[in-house]
Protein backbone atom coordinates (compact mmCIF):
# COMPACT_ATOMS: atom_id res chain seq x y z
CA UNK A 1 0.00 0.00 0.00
CA UNK A 2 1.26 3.54 -0.75
CA UNK A 3 2.57 4.93 2.40
CA UNK A 4 0.36 8.56 2.10
CA UNK A 5 -3.03 5.76 2.10
CA UNK A 6 -2.11 4.38 5.26
CA UNK A 7 -4.29 4.52 8.45
CA UNK A 8 -2.83 4.56 11.89
CA UNK A 9 -3.95 4.96 15.22
CA UNK A 10 -3.40 8.38 16.35
CA UNK A 11 -5.24 8.39 19.78
CA UNK A 12 -6.88 6.16 22.48
CA UNK A 13 -8.83 6.83 25.40
CA UNK A 14 -10.62 5.30 28.17
CA UNK A 15 -12.25 5.95 31.79
CA UNK A 16 -11.62 3.60 34.82
CA UNK A 17 -14.36 0.40 34.89
CA UNK A 18 -16.70 -0.82 37.52
CA UNK A 19 -19.56 0.61 39.53
CA UNK A 20 -20.62 4.28 38.54
CA UNK A 21 -23.59 4.49 39.40
CA UNK A 22 -25.63 7.74 38.25
CA UNK A 23 -23.93 7.52 35.00
CA UNK A 24 -25.39 6.97 31.46
CA UNK A 25 -23.99 4.89 28.84
CA UNK A 26 -23.24 7.92 26.53
CA UNK A 27 -21.77 10.26 29.36
CA UNK A 28 -18.09 7.22 29.52
CA UNK A 29 -18.21 7.22 25.16
CA UNK A 30 -17.94 10.98 25.81
CA UNK A 31 -15.32 11.04 28.20
CA UNK A 32 -13.30 8.29 26.27
CA UNK A 33 -13.97 10.01 23.20
CA UNK A 34 -12.81 13.26 24.02
CA UNK A 35 -9.53 11.71 25.73
CA UNK A 36 -8.64 10.15 22.79
CA UNK A 37 -8.99 12.97 20.84
CA UNK A 38 -6.47 14.81 22.94
CA UNK A 39 -4.46 11.75 23.03
CA UNK A 40 -4.36 12.46 19.24
CA UNK A 41 -3.19 15.86 19.29
CA UNK A 42 -6.79 16.49 17.45
CA UNK A 43 -10.00 18.67 18.56
CA UNK A 44 -13.73 16.65 18.10
CA UNK A 45 -14.05 19.20 15.01
CA UNK A 46 -11.39 17.49 13.13
CA UNK A 47 -13.56 13.91 13.59
CA UNK A 48 -15.10 13.51 10.23
CA UNK A 49 -15.75 10.00 10.73
CA UNK A 50 -17.67 8.12 13.45
CA UNK A 51 -18.10 4.49 14.88
CA UNK A 52 -20.20 3.83 17.86
CA UNK A 53 -20.70 0.87 19.25
CA UNK A 54 -24.23 0.72 20.42
CA UNK A 55 -25.81 0.79 24.07
CA UNK A 56 -27.04 -2.50 25.85
CA UNK A 57 -28.57 -0.66 28.21
CA UNK A 58 -29.80 2.34 26.42
CA UNK A 59 -30.35 1.27 23.46
CA UNK A 60 -31.24 3.63 20.51
CA UNK A 61 -32.28 3.38 16.45
CA UNK A 62 -29.40 5.87 15.62
CA UNK A 63 -26.88 5.24 18.61
CA UNK A 64 -24.43 7.11 16.63
CA UNK A 65 -26.65 10.31 16.30
CA UNK A 66 -27.05 10.18 20.00
CA UNK A 67 -23.71 10.31 20.38
CA UNK A 68 -23.19 13.05 18.32
CA UNK A 69 -25.58 15.53 19.87
CA UNK A 70 -24.14 14.57 24.00
CA UNK A 71 -20.29 15.06 22.75
CA UNK A 72 -21.26 17.69 20.27
CA UNK A 73 -19.87 17.02 16.85
CA UNK A 74 -21.09 16.90 13.22
CA UNK A 75 -18.80 14.17 11.03
CA UNK A 76 -19.34 15.19 8.04
CA UNK A 77 -17.95 11.79 5.94
CA UNK A 78 -19.57 9.14 7.29
CA UNK A 79 -21.27 6.77 10.52
CA UNK A 80 -21.46 3.35 11.74
CA UNK A 81 -22.72 1.26 14.03
CA UNK A 82 -21.23 -2.44 14.28
CA UNK A 83 -23.65 -5.43 15.20
CA UNK A 84 -21.34 -7.91 15.88
CA UNK A 85 -21.37 -7.93 19.61
CA UNK A 86 -18.29 -8.72 21.18
CA UNK A 87 -16.19 -8.62 17.61
CA UNK A 88 -17.44 -5.00 17.09
CA UNK A 89 -14.55 -3.49 18.54
CA UNK A 90 -12.26 -4.42 16.85
CA UNK A 91 -14.39 -4.71 13.45
CA UNK A 92 -14.56 -1.33 14.26
CA UNK A 93 -10.98 -0.47 14.05
CA UNK A 94 -10.71 -2.02 10.72
CA UNK A 95 -13.72 -0.67 9.02
CA UNK A 96 -12.05 2.91 10.37
CA UNK A 97 -8.83 1.83 8.81
CA UNK A 98 -10.92 0.94 5.46
CA UNK A 99 -12.26 3.74 5.35
CA UNK A 100 -9.45 6.26 5.48
CA UNK A 101 -7.34 4.45 3.25
CA UNK A 102 -10.09 4.23 0.82
CA UNK A 103 -10.52 8.30 1.13
CA UNK A 104 -13.89 8.01 2.54
CA UNK A 105 -12.68 9.72 5.98
CA UNK A 106 -9.46 11.63 7.34
CA UNK A 107 -10.08 11.27 11.43
CA UNK A 108 -12.53 8.17 12.37
CA UNK A 109 -13.44 8.08 16.15
CA UNK A 110 -14.60 4.60 17.47
CA UNK A 111 -16.24 4.86 20.57
CA UNK A 112 -18.09 2.10 22.84
CA UNK A 113 -19.26 2.59 26.45
CA UNK A 114 -22.35 1.73 28.94
CA UNK A 115 -23.75 1.41 31.82
CA UNK A 116 -23.84 -2.28 31.42
CA UNK A 117 -23.83 -2.50 35.58
CA UNK A 118 -25.42 0.40 37.30
CA UNK A 119 -27.79 0.86 34.00
CA UNK A 120 -29.51 -2.45 33.74
CA UNK A 121 -33.02 -2.92 35.36
CA UNK A 122 -32.75 -4.27 38.66
CA UNK A 123 -32.72 -8.37 38.93
CA UNK A 124 -32.27 -8.56 34.99
CA UNK A 125 -30.17 -10.77 33.08
CA UNK A 126 -28.76 -10.82 29.09
CA UNK A 127 -30.59 -14.14 28.67
CA UNK A 128 -31.27 -15.76 25.47
CA UNK A 129 -34.38 -14.72 24.06
CA UNK A 130 -35.52 -16.64 20.63
CA UNK A 131 -38.84 -18.53 20.00
CA UNK A 132 -36.42 -21.53 20.09
CA UNK A 133 -34.53 -20.75 22.98
CA UNK A 134 -36.71 -19.00 25.91
CA UNK A 135 -38.57 -21.80 27.51
CA UNK A 136 -34.98 -23.66 28.37
CA UNK A 137 -33.62 -21.65 30.78
CA UNK A 138 -30.73 -20.98 28.75
CA UNK A 139 -28.42 -17.54 29.18
CA UNK A 140 -24.39 -16.78 28.02
CA UNK A 141 -22.86 -18.91 30.65
CA UNK A 142 -24.68 -22.20 29.98
CA UNK A 143 -24.40 -21.60 26.06
CA UNK A 144 -20.61 -21.06 26.91
CA UNK A 145 -20.90 -24.39 28.88
CA UNK A 146 -21.93 -26.43 25.77
CA UNK A 147 -18.93 -25.75 24.16
CA UNK A 148 -16.36 -25.86 27.63
CA UNK A 149 -18.00 -29.48 27.79
CA UNK A 150 -17.45 -30.15 24.48
CA UNK A 151 -13.76 -29.22 24.14
CA UNK A 152 -13.27 -31.34 27.92
CA UNK A 153 -14.71 -34.16 25.93
CA UNK A 154 -13.12 -34.31 22.88
CA UNK A 155 -9.50 -32.91 24.64
CA UNK A 156 -9.37 -33.48 28.24
CA UNK A 157 -9.15 -29.96 28.79
CA UNK A 158 -9.41 -29.60 32.56
CA UNK A 159 -11.29 -27.26 35.07
CA UNK A 160 -7.98 -26.03 36.70
CA UNK A 161 -6.80 -25.06 33.08
CA UNK A 162 -9.96 -23.09 32.47
CA UNK A 163 -9.36 -22.03 36.01
CA UNK A 164 -5.82 -20.67 35.20
CA UNK A 165 -7.49 -18.27 32.39
CA UNK A 166 -9.05 -16.56 35.11
CA UNK A 167 -6.32 -16.54 37.65
CA UNK A 168 -4.25 -15.01 35.11
CA UNK A 169 -6.06 -12.21 34.02
CA UNK A 170 -7.10 -11.15 37.82
CA UNK A 171 -3.33 -11.26 37.79
CA UNK A 172 -2.96 -8.62 34.89
CA UNK A 173 -5.49 -6.74 36.64
CA UNK A 174 -3.87 -6.42 39.97
CA UNK A 175 -1.46 -4.18 38.13
CA UNK A 176 -3.98 -1.85 36.44
CA UNK A 177 -5.61 0.98 38.70
CA UNK A 178 -8.39 1.06 36.40
CA UNK A 179 -9.38 -2.27 36.26
CA UNK A 180 -12.79 -3.43 38.11
CA UNK A 181 -11.49 -6.75 40.12
CA UNK A 182 -8.22 -6.21 41.41
CA UNK A 183 -7.59 -8.53 44.35
CA UNK A 184 -5.61 -11.25 44.03
CA UNK A 185 -6.98 -14.86 43.14
CA UNK A 186 -5.71 -18.10 42.62
CA UNK A 187 -6.87 -21.33 40.56
CA UNK A 188 -8.00 -22.83 43.84
CA UNK A 189 -10.80 -19.63 44.45
CA UNK A 190 -11.69 -20.11 41.19
CA UNK A 191 -12.44 -23.56 41.57
CA UNK A 192 -14.41 -22.71 44.88
CA UNK A 193 -16.53 -20.02 43.35
CA UNK A 194 -20.58 -21.37 43.07
CA UNK A 195 -21.07 -23.44 39.86
CA UNK A 196 -23.04 -21.78 37.64
CA UNK A 197 -23.29 -23.95 34.40
CA UNK A 198 -21.22 -26.72 34.57
CA UNK A 199 -18.33 -26.71 34.36
CA UNK A 200 -18.08 -22.82 34.54
CA UNK A 201 -18.22 -21.57 38.21
CA UNK A 202 -18.62 -17.83 38.64
CA UNK A 203 -15.38 -16.64 38.76
CA UNK A 204 -15.09 -18.63 34.90
CA UNK A 205 -17.43 -15.63 34.20
CA UNK A 206 -16.80 -12.12 33.28
CA UNK A 207 -17.72 -9.14 34.60
CA UNK A 208 -20.89 -6.66 33.70
CA UNK A 209 -19.31 -3.27 34.20
CA UNK A 210 -19.93 0.79 33.83
CA UNK A 211 -17.01 2.48 31.72
CA UNK A 212 -15.91 3.40 28.19
CA UNK A 213 -12.97 3.49 25.69
CA UNK A 214 -12.16 5.08 22.45
CA UNK A 215 -9.67 5.00 19.41
CA UNK A 216 -8.74 7.86 17.03
CA UNK A 217 -7.55 6.84 13.47
CA UNK A 218 -6.22 9.25 10.89
CA UNK A 219 -3.73 8.66 7.85
CA UNK A 220 -0.27 7.37 8.77
CA UNK A 221 1.07 10.68 7.86
CA UNK A 222 -1.12 12.80 9.97
CA UNK A 223 -0.46 10.40 13.18
CA UNK A 224 3.11 11.16 12.70
CA UNK A 225 2.45 14.47 13.49
CA UNK A 226 1.13 14.09 16.10
CA UNK A 227 3.20 14.10 19.64
CA UNK A 228 2.35 10.35 20.49
CA UNK A 229 3.97 7.46 18.40
CA UNK A 230 1.37 6.14 15.71
CA UNK A 231 0.00 2.45 15.84
CA UNK A 232 -0.21 0.47 12.54
CA UNK A 233 -2.99 -1.86 11.82
CA UNK A 234 -0.46 -4.63 10.44
CA UNK A 235 -3.04 -6.87 9.49
CA UNK A 236 -6.87 -7.98 10.17
CA UNK A 237 -9.84 -10.30 9.25
CA UNK A 238 -12.60 -11.68 9.98
CA UNK A 239 -15.38 -14.58 9.89
CA UNK A 240 -19.01 -15.24 10.82
CA UNK A 241 -20.28 -18.56 10.94
CA UNK A 242 -23.42 -18.72 12.38
CA UNK A 243 -26.06 -17.03 14.79
CA UNK A 244 -28.03 -19.43 16.81
CA UNK A 245 -26.02 -21.92 18.43
CA UNK A 246 -26.95 -24.57 17.42
CA UNK A 247 -25.86 -23.42 14.00
CA UNK A 248 -22.41 -23.54 14.72
CA UNK A 249 -20.46 -26.00 12.65
CA UNK A 250 -19.03 -27.28 15.74
CA UNK A 251 -18.60 -26.69 19.33
CA UNK A 252 -14.78 -26.79 19.23
CA UNK A 253 -13.62 -24.03 17.31
CA UNK A 254 -14.57 -20.75 15.56
CA UNK A 255 -14.15 -18.42 12.78
CA UNK A 256 -11.62 -17.46 14.40
CA UNK A 257 -9.26 -19.92 12.36
CA UNK A 258 -10.40 -17.79 9.32
CA UNK A 259 -9.94 -14.32 10.88
CA UNK A 260 -6.45 -15.13 12.21
CA UNK A 261 -5.33 -17.14 8.81
CA UNK A 262 -6.15 -13.29 7.16
CA UNK A 263 -4.56 -11.22 9.51
CA UNK A 264 -1.47 -13.31 10.15
CA UNK A 265 -1.01 -12.90 6.18
CA UNK A 266 -1.90 -9.67 5.84
CA UNK A 267 0.77 -8.71 8.18
CA UNK A 268 3.33 -11.11 6.75
CA UNK A 269 3.27 -12.63 10.36
CA UNK A 270 3.31 -16.05 11.87
CA UNK A 271 1.40 -16.30 15.43
CA UNK A 272 5.28 -16.94 17.19
CA UNK A 273 5.75 -13.05 16.15
CA UNK A 274 3.74 -11.87 18.14
CA UNK A 275 4.54 -10.13 21.68
CA UNK A 276 1.30 -9.98 23.64
CA UNK A 277 -2.34 -11.13 22.87
CA UNK A 278 -5.95 -9.68 23.91
CA UNK A 279 -8.08 -12.08 23.23
CA UNK A 280 -12.19 -12.25 23.84
CA UNK A 281 -12.21 -13.30 27.05
CA UNK A 282 -16.21 -13.84 28.06
CA UNK A 283 -15.81 -16.94 29.29
CA UNK A 284 -12.34 -19.28 30.35
CA UNK A 285 -13.55 -21.35 27.78
CA UNK A 286 -13.18 -18.34 25.17
CA UNK A 287 -9.78 -17.61 25.05
CA UNK A 288 -8.65 -21.64 25.28
CA UNK A 289 -10.23 -22.52 22.29
CA UNK A 290 -9.40 -18.86 20.14
CA UNK A 291 -5.65 -19.43 20.93
CA UNK A 292 -5.97 -22.66 19.54
CA UNK A 293 -7.98 -21.48 16.36
CA UNK A 294 -5.53 -18.41 15.95
CA UNK A 295 -2.94 -21.05 15.47
CA UNK A 296 -0.97 -20.31 19.06
CA UNK A 297 -0.98 -23.97 19.75
CA UNK A 298 -2.49 -26.89 17.90
CA UNK A 299 -6.69 -27.95 17.79
CA UNK A 300 -6.97 -29.48 21.36
CA UNK A 301 -3.92 -28.01 23.37
CA UNK A 302 -5.09 -24.58 24.66
CA UNK A 303 -6.12 -26.61 28.20
CA UNK A 304 -1.90 -27.32 28.43
CA UNK A 305 -1.04 -24.43 26.69
CA UNK A 306 -2.57 -21.82 29.55
CA UNK A 307 -0.73 -23.90 32.20
CA UNK A 308 2.86 -23.00 33.64
CA UNK A 309 2.80 -18.92 33.66
CA UNK A 310 2.64 -19.31 29.66
CA UNK A 311 -0.26 -16.45 29.45
CA UNK A 312 0.98 -14.89 32.45
CA UNK A 313 3.31 -11.57 32.26
CA UNK A 314 6.76 -12.88 31.97
CA UNK A 315 5.31 -16.21 29.87
CA UNK A 316 5.49 -17.00 26.99
CA UNK A 317 2.67 -15.06 25.47
CA UNK A 318 0.55 -12.86 28.02
CA UNK A 319 -2.85 -12.30 27.16
CA UNK A 320 -5.43 -9.90 28.30
CA UNK A 321 -2.68 -7.79 29.87
CA UNK A 322 -5.31 -4.94 31.41
CA UNK A 323 -7.17 -8.04 32.84
CA UNK A 324 -9.63 -8.79 30.37
CA UNK A 325 -13.64 -8.96 30.50
CA UNK A 326 -13.01 -11.58 33.64
CA UNK A 327 -11.09 -9.24 36.07
CA UNK A 328 -10.95 -5.54 33.62
CA UNK A 329 -14.40 -5.96 32.80
CA UNK A 330 -17.39 -5.72 30.57
CA UNK A 331 -18.97 -2.53 29.87
CA UNK A 332 -20.96 -4.21 27.07
CA UNK A 333 -20.32 -4.76 23.79
CA UNK A 334 -18.18 -2.26 24.22
CA UNK A 335 -15.85 -4.77 26.46
CA UNK A 336 -14.00 -6.24 22.81
CA UNK A 337 -12.67 -2.76 22.23
CA UNK A 338 -10.59 -2.59 25.34
CA UNK A 339 -8.73 -5.64 24.30
CA UNK A 340 -7.61 -3.42 21.00
CA UNK A 341 -7.25 -0.67 23.87
CA UNK A 342 -4.68 -2.29 25.28
CA UNK A 343 -2.75 -4.16 22.73
CA UNK A 344 -2.42 -0.14 21.46
CA UNK A 345 -1.26 0.76 24.78
CA UNK A 346 1.50 -2.41 25.25
CA UNK A 347 3.18 -1.82 21.78
CA UNK A 348 3.07 2.06 22.71
CA UNK A 349 5.19 0.93 25.88
CA UNK A 350 2.66 2.75 27.86
CA UNK A 351 1.28 -0.12 29.90
CA UNK A 352 3.37 0.55 33.11
CA UNK A 353 3.52 -2.25 35.55
CA UNK A 354 1.55 -4.58 33.33
CA UNK A 355 3.90 -3.49 30.51
CA UNK A 356 5.22 -6.61 28.55
CA UNK A 357 8.68 -5.85 27.92
CA UNK A 358 10.00 -4.71 24.05
CA UNK A 359 6.22 -5.46 22.91
CA UNK A 360 6.56 -4.59 19.31
CA UNK A 361 3.31 -6.78 17.80
CA UNK A 362 0.28 -7.17 19.38
CA UNK A 363 -2.94 -9.10 18.78
CA UNK A 364 -6.52 -7.97 20.14
CA UNK A 365 -8.98 -11.10 18.64
CA UNK A 366 -12.97 -10.01 19.31
CA UNK A 367 -15.55 -12.78 19.63
CA UNK A 368 -19.16 -11.87 18.98
CA UNK A 369 -22.26 -14.07 19.96
CA UNK A 370 -21.71 -17.78 20.87
CA UNK A 371 -18.63 -18.07 19.00
CA UNK A 372 -20.44 -16.68 15.89
CA UNK A 373 -18.41 -13.68 14.68
CA UNK A 374 -14.95 -13.18 14.47
CA UNK A 375 -12.29 -10.25 14.30
CA UNK A 376 -8.55 -10.36 14.61
CA UNK A 377 -6.66 -7.59 14.26
CA UNK A 378 -2.56 -7.08 14.59
CA UNK A 379 -1.12 -3.75 15.41
CA UNK A 380 2.32 -2.81 15.35
CA UNK A 381 5.28 0.05 15.90
CA UNK A 382 5.43 1.99 13.22
CA UNK A 383 8.99 1.44 11.69
CA UNK A 384 9.75 5.15 10.29
CA UNK B 1 -46.51 -13.58 44.83
CA UNK B 2 -47.00 -16.27 42.01
CA UNK B 3 -44.17 -18.02 40.52
CA UNK B 4 -43.51 -16.32 37.35
CA UNK B 5 -44.17 -19.15 34.50
CA UNK B 6 -41.60 -20.02 31.95
CA UNK B 7 -41.43 -17.53 28.76
CA UNK B 8 -43.54 -19.10 26.21
CA UNK B 9 -42.41 -18.79 22.89
CA UNK B 10 -43.74 -15.96 20.44
CA UNK B 11 -44.34 -17.47 17.00
CA UNK B 12 -43.74 -15.45 13.59
CA UNK B 13 -45.65 -15.87 10.77
CA UNK B 14 -42.78 -17.95 8.76
CA UNK B 15 -42.53 -20.33 12.23
CA UNK B 16 -46.61 -20.38 13.02
CA UNK B 17 -46.54 -24.00 10.97
CA UNK B 18 -43.78 -25.29 13.76
CA UNK B 19 -45.63 -24.55 16.97
CA UNK B 20 -48.77 -25.28 15.12
CA UNK B 21 -47.30 -29.30 15.14
CA UNK B 22 -45.98 -28.62 18.39
CA UNK B 23 -49.74 -28.44 19.35
CA UNK B 24 -50.46 -31.64 17.86
CA UNK B 25 -46.95 -33.16 19.46
CA UNK B 26 -45.36 -32.98 16.33
CA UNK B 27 -41.85 -31.85 15.57
CA UNK B 28 -42.27 -30.55 12.20
CA UNK B 29 -38.90 -29.26 10.70
CA UNK B 30 -38.91 -27.77 6.78
CA UNK B 31 -37.87 -30.15 3.71
CA UNK B 32 -36.45 -29.27 0.85
CA UNK B 33 -38.24 -30.80 -1.84
CA UNK B 34 -35.51 -30.01 -4.64
CA UNK B 35 -32.67 -31.29 -2.78
CA UNK B 36 -34.24 -33.28 0.54
CA UNK B 37 -32.08 -31.39 3.06
CA UNK B 38 -34.00 -30.78 6.31
CA UNK B 39 -32.98 -27.21 8.28
CA UNK B 40 -33.70 -25.66 11.26
CA UNK B 41 -34.58 -22.69 12.71
CA UNK B 42 -37.39 -21.98 9.64
CA UNK B 43 -36.55 -20.30 6.79
CA UNK B 44 -38.09 -19.62 3.65
CA UNK B 45 -34.95 -20.57 1.13
CA UNK B 46 -33.18 -23.62 1.34
CA UNK B 47 -29.54 -23.48 2.97
CA UNK B 48 -28.37 -26.03 0.90
CA UNK B 49 -29.46 -25.48 -2.51
CA UNK B 50 -31.21 -21.58 -2.20
CA UNK B 51 -34.59 -23.28 -3.55
CA UNK B 52 -37.75 -21.79 -2.55
CA UNK B 53 -39.76 -25.08 -2.93
CA UNK B 54 -40.21 -26.10 0.99
CA UNK B 55 -42.39 -28.54 2.95
CA UNK B 56 -43.22 -28.83 6.54
CA UNK B 57 -42.30 -32.76 7.22
CA UNK B 58 -41.97 -34.43 11.14
CA UNK B 59 -38.90 -35.53 12.03
CA UNK B 60 -38.40 -38.60 13.89
CA UNK B 61 -38.15 -36.83 17.20
CA UNK B 62 -34.82 -39.43 18.00
CA UNK B 63 -31.08 -38.02 17.77
CA UNK B 64 -28.41 -37.45 20.30
CA UNK B 65 -26.83 -35.36 22.58
CA UNK B 66 -24.19 -33.45 20.87
CA UNK B 67 -23.37 -31.28 24.20
CA UNK B 68 -25.24 -30.55 27.39
CA UNK B 69 -24.33 -28.19 30.66
CA UNK B 70 -26.00 -28.74 33.82
CA UNK B 71 -27.25 -25.66 35.13
CA UNK B 72 -27.02 -24.75 38.95
CA UNK B 73 -27.78 -21.08 38.54
CA UNK B 74 -30.81 -20.14 37.14
CA UNK B 75 -30.93 -17.11 35.08
CA UNK B 76 -34.65 -16.12 36.34
CA UNK B 77 -37.01 -16.65 38.78
CA UNK B 78 -39.10 -18.66 35.92
CA UNK B 79 -36.06 -21.26 36.37
CA UNK B 80 -34.96 -20.92 39.89
CA UNK B 81 -37.35 -23.94 41.37
CA UNK B 82 -35.51 -26.31 38.24
CA UNK B 83 -32.22 -26.33 39.23
CA UNK B 84 -29.94 -28.54 38.34
CA UNK B 85 -31.21 -28.52 35.18
CA UNK B 86 -30.13 -29.96 31.95
CA UNK B 87 -29.49 -27.70 28.81
CA UNK B 88 -28.40 -29.97 25.47
CA UNK B 89 -27.39 -29.56 21.79
CA UNK B 90 -29.57 -32.39 20.41
CA UNK B 91 -28.23 -34.11 16.39
CA UNK B 92 -31.55 -35.22 15.56
CA UNK B 93 -31.60 -38.36 13.01
CA UNK B 94 -32.70 -36.11 9.97
CA UNK B 95 -29.09 -34.20 10.45
CA UNK B 96 -30.78 -30.68 12.11
CA UNK B 97 -29.59 -29.86 15.29
CA UNK B 98 -32.01 -27.73 18.03
CA UNK B 99 -31.82 -26.38 21.55
CA UNK B 100 -33.37 -28.32 24.26
CA UNK B 101 -33.50 -29.52 27.94
CA UNK B 102 -32.80 -32.81 29.08
CA UNK B 103 -35.93 -34.10 31.21
CA UNK B 104 -37.35 -37.08 32.99
CA UNK B 105 -33.92 -38.50 34.21
CA UNK B 106 -31.37 -37.04 36.29
CA UNK B 107 -28.49 -34.84 35.59
CA UNK B 108 -26.06 -37.02 36.24
CA UNK B 109 -27.10 -39.63 33.84
CA UNK B 110 -26.59 -37.47 30.72
CA UNK B 111 -23.57 -38.14 28.56
CA UNK B 112 -22.49 -36.88 25.60
CA UNK B 113 -23.18 -39.27 22.61
CA UNK B 114 -26.66 -40.25 24.57
CA UNK B 115 -29.81 -41.10 22.68
CA UNK B 116 -32.39 -39.02 22.56
CA UNK B 117 -36.05 -39.10 21.76
CA UNK B 118 -38.40 -35.97 22.16
CA UNK B 119 -41.22 -35.35 24.40
CA UNK B 120 -43.69 -32.57 24.57
CA UNK B 121 -44.15 -29.76 27.76
CA UNK B 122 -47.30 -27.92 27.82
CA UNK B 123 -45.94 -24.21 28.47
CA UNK B 124 -49.39 -22.53 27.82
CA UNK B 125 -52.89 -24.07 26.87
CA UNK B 126 -51.60 -22.67 23.29
CA UNK B 127 -47.57 -23.00 23.65
CA UNK B 128 -45.82 -26.51 23.41
CA UNK B 129 -42.31 -26.32 23.50
CA UNK B 130 -39.81 -30.03 22.37
CA UNK B 131 -38.38 -31.44 25.53
CA UNK B 132 -35.96 -34.50 24.77
CA UNK B 133 -35.50 -37.58 27.32
CA UNK B 134 -33.41 -40.79 26.96
CA UNK B 135 -34.53 -42.84 24.44
CA UNK B 136 -36.36 -46.03 26.17
CA UNK B 137 -34.07 -49.02 26.49
CA UNK B 138 -34.51 -51.69 23.59
CA UNK B 139 -35.51 -49.06 21.36
CA UNK B 140 -31.88 -48.00 20.22
CA UNK B 141 -31.85 -45.46 17.06
ZN1 LIG C 1 -32.43 -27.65 -1.18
Amino acid sequence: MEQGNRAAVAGVGWTPVGAYPGRSAYSFMAEAALHAIADAGLTKEQVDGLIVIPSLVQPSIMPAATFIDYVGIRPQRFSAEPGMGGASGCAAIRQAAAMIEGGQATVVLVVAGDAALSGRPAGSVYAGGSQFEAAYGTFAPALYALYAQRHMHEYGTTPEQLAEVSAACRHHASLNPDAQMRDPQTVADVLASPMIAEPLHRLDCCLISDGGCAVVLTSLAQARDSQRPPVLLLGSGECHTHDKIWRAPDYVSSGAVESGRQAFAEAGLAPADIDVAEIYDCFSITPIILLEDLGFCAKGEGGPFVEGGRIRLGGELPINTHGGLLSHGQPGMGGGLFHAVEAIVQVRGDAGPRQVAGAKVALAHGNGGIFASQCTVIVGRDAA
Amino acid sequence: MTKPSKPAPVPDPETEPYWEGMRRRELLIPRCRSCSARWFPPSTSCPACSGFDYEWAAASGRGEIVTYTVVHRAPGPAFADQTPYVVAIIQLAEGPRLLTNVVECSPDEVSIGMPVEVTFEEITADATVPQFRPLAKGEGG
